[in-house]
């Protein structure tokens, strides 16, 4: 029988099939683990005196509440309150009681959960992915089936490496035409969203299709998988093909094997479909308080959308006179070298405008030692963007970074809710591309002009 | 182990008829720094409660008493966002036990379930008529799937795995316990 992606790679993680009473239970493949969402999850093994079951199949790494700026002259690392210092520390120890690995401070590998991943290759077509952590869905961009999770099921999968799932229904998402070289990735994950709504994709698992999906790179896809859940879906997936296979060589340091059976059969029936034509999607900006708020840069804010008062815009406004304050590049949606790159090319030779505050903040180490060794750091500080340690930053604000009230910051990253980047604060969220042009220019700006 | 059951409640409301409310708004992100799960009852929608000063606000949440009324009413697109178990942590610190829409997101789904706090979903024109009316009371029962308010009497549907696991308090974590050697087969045929 023909099968969707998703169909096959649920089915070769299926430990028993679901019944009426009981969902499946599902193997996981490879689980991730911050500092944020595992402590209550290891109180719960410790209370019942359960050991993590398969370490070699979890990985922990420290990235949201970790601060951006470097130690200070005592060695210490400007924690924004004990609380966030305890909860690294607690990781620490939790991760040394049970022998699962951890990507610590210092550690050269260490990184947003997210980037890390893929780019250490440990995540892999065909697996199942989890975290505690909604944008899991990025590890989709290789063909797995990963999601987010809550803590209690964190504790589930540290005791026993699996899950109690139903299974979701699927939705194919093709991408017809092919779009401008000033769309990236980001645009179209945003259009999608603008099209379909928060909710659009409540209970599904996506699959991205189309020309235009297969000329992206694997970074761009990644950033697509990872705003899945800004539609409401559980996660997101692209058939592997010789982009991510090569990618992946580059990881390992060898020729990985090849999965040649991880696509959708052709006759294979999807519960929903829509289609998207990339060829007329433009630079997109968001202008309310949720993500399907999205806009052409170029365009006027609409009339009748919640959040626009919170954002201090009127119907009608051009969103290239809006000013900004603050800039944001960095986050597992947009901290990827390939991100940083575009970056640097529209603030070649340019400035950050007079009063603008730009933040750039590397997705892992190794993210910063390649943009440093390509001079890309140089460049930034050079234009008058601040350059960070790697970590979450500004894209949840809960390691100190974050905005002022009143500020309107744009910002790569995931989510433009009320108070996200800190009180008060209003966010837009862009490409790589369109925030640097915002950061030259002072107010949004269609990156065309830049290029 | 067992967790906290769930059968039936009867209780008044509390309408948030705001659309989309995110797990952002339900608790703020620099609340996640905690390493517990209690004490989370001022950070439940800390910044719609709290000034930036900590004066507290009128807002219908702090002048309402939670403890009658444990039934949340919000808008459509109830907790979208992301995976944070502490947002239904946090609204059963305040006191709430169940809340109403007419979707609300996956993952604050699943995770409430797992905790004791009901998610139900009602169609448009029930909703509607529950913002209409804010501090009604209704019964629900868990076992007949039934919330009764003035003369409506709706029905909703819940997973029944999960359904089960809230009637008889028992933890699905248990259940994947039980099933290691099923799990362990499946790794050893695996590799
Ligand atoms: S960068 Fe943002 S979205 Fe990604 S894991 Fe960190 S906080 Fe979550």
């Amino acid at each position: 029988m023909a099968k969707t992606l998703f169909e096959k790679v649920w089915e070769r993680n299926l430990v028993t099939q679901e019944t009426d009473e009981r969902p499946a239970i599902l193997h996981i493949s490879l689980h991730l683990v911050h500092e944020v969402t595992s402590p209550q999850a290891f109180t719960v093994l410790r209370e019942r005196g359960v050991k993590v079951r398969r370490p070699d199949l979890t990985l922990a790494t420290i990235d949201h509440s970790v601060p951006t700026l470097p130690a200070g002259p005592s060695g210490e690392l400007p924690y924004v309150t004990d609380a966030a210092r305890n909860q690294v520390e607690t990781l620490r120890k939790n991760c040394a009681e049970h022998g699962v690995p951890l990507l610590d401070l210092g550690d050269d590998r260490r990184g947003i959960v997210h980037v890390v991943g893929p780019e250490l290759g440990r995540t892999r077509p065909g697996m199942t992915v989890v975290c505690g952590d909604s944008h899991t869905s990025t590890h989709g961009a290789f063909g797995a089936l990963a999601f987010g999770i809550g803590t209690t099921e964190v504790g589930h999968v540290l005791a026993t490496q699996s899950l109690l799932q139903r299974r979701p229904k699927t939705m194919r998402v093709n991408f017809v035409g092919t779009p401008s070289d000033t769309v990236t990735g980001k645009d179209l994950a945003l259009a999608m969203i603008a099209k379909i709504g928060t909710q659009g994709g409540t209970g599904y698992v996506l699959e991205y299709t189309g020309e235009s999906i297969r000329a992206l790179s694997m970074e761009g896809r990644m950033t697509l998988c990872n705003m899945s859940i800004e539609a409401g879906a559980r996660a997101g997936m692209i058939a592997p093909d010789e982009t991510t296979w090569s990618y992946l060589d580059g990881a390992a340091g060898e020729s990985v094997s090849r999965d040649d059976n991880l696509f959708t059969d052709e006759d294979a029936i999807f519960d929903a479909e829509i289609e998207i034509d990339a060829s007329a999607v433009k630079p997109m900006v968001t202008f309310g308080t949720a993500p399907d708020a999205a806009i052409a840069a170029s365009a006027s804010v609409p009339a009748g959308v919640e959040g626009i008062d919170y954002m201090d815009l009127e119907e009608g406004q051009e969103l290239t006179s809006v000013a900004v304050t603050t800039v944001f590049v960095g986050s597992c949606t947009n901290g990827r070298l390939e991100d940083l790159r575009a970056v640097g090319k529209v603030l070649g030779g340019r400035k950050v405008a007079d009063g603008v505050k730009m933040l750039i903040v590397p997705g892992s180490e190794q993210v910063k030692r390649d943009a440093e060794s390509e001079g890309l750091h140089s460049l930034f500080l050079e234009a008058g963007a601040e350059w960070r340690e790697p970590g979450c930053s500004m894209c949840i604000a809960m390691n100190g970074d974050r905005g002022q009230p009143g500020d309107l910051v744009v910002s790569t990253s995931n989510r433009n809710f009320k108070g996200r980047q800190g009180e008060g604060v209003r966010t837009v969220l862009a490409s790589p591309l369109t925030a640097a042009a915002s950061a030259v220019a002072g107010h949004i700006a269609d990156p065309g002009e830049y290029l | 182990m067992s967790i906290e059951a769930f059968t039936s409640l009867t209780s008044r409301t509390v309408v948030l008829p705001e659309e989309n409310i995110d797990t952002d708004q339900i608790i703020p992100a620099r609340f996640l720094t905690t390493t517990g799960r209690d004490s989370l009852a001022d950070a439940c929608f800390h910044d719609w409660r709290f000034e930036a000063s900590g004066k507290m606000t009128d807002h219908t949440l702090n002048t309402t008493d939670i403890s009658s009324h444990k039934i949340l009413v919000a808008g459509n697109n109830f907790g979208c966002g992301s995976s944070r178990e502490h947002a239904p942590w946090a609204l059963m610190a305040l006191g709430f036990r169940a809340v109403i829409s007419t979707e609300i997101a996956d993952i604050f789904r699943s995770n409430s379930l797992k905790n004791g706090l009901l998610p139900v979903i009602v169609p448009p024109e029930v909703l509607a008529d529950l913002h209409e009316q804010p501090g009604v009371e209704i019964s629900i029962d868990l076992d007949a799937e039934e919330l009764r308010f003035g003369n409506h009497v709706v029905s909703f549907s819940t997973e029944p795995f999960a359904r089960r696991c809230l009637l008889d308090g028992q933890d699905s974590l248990d259940v994947l316990l039980s099933a290691v050697p099923d799990i362990e087969a499946f790794e050893g045929a695996q590799s």
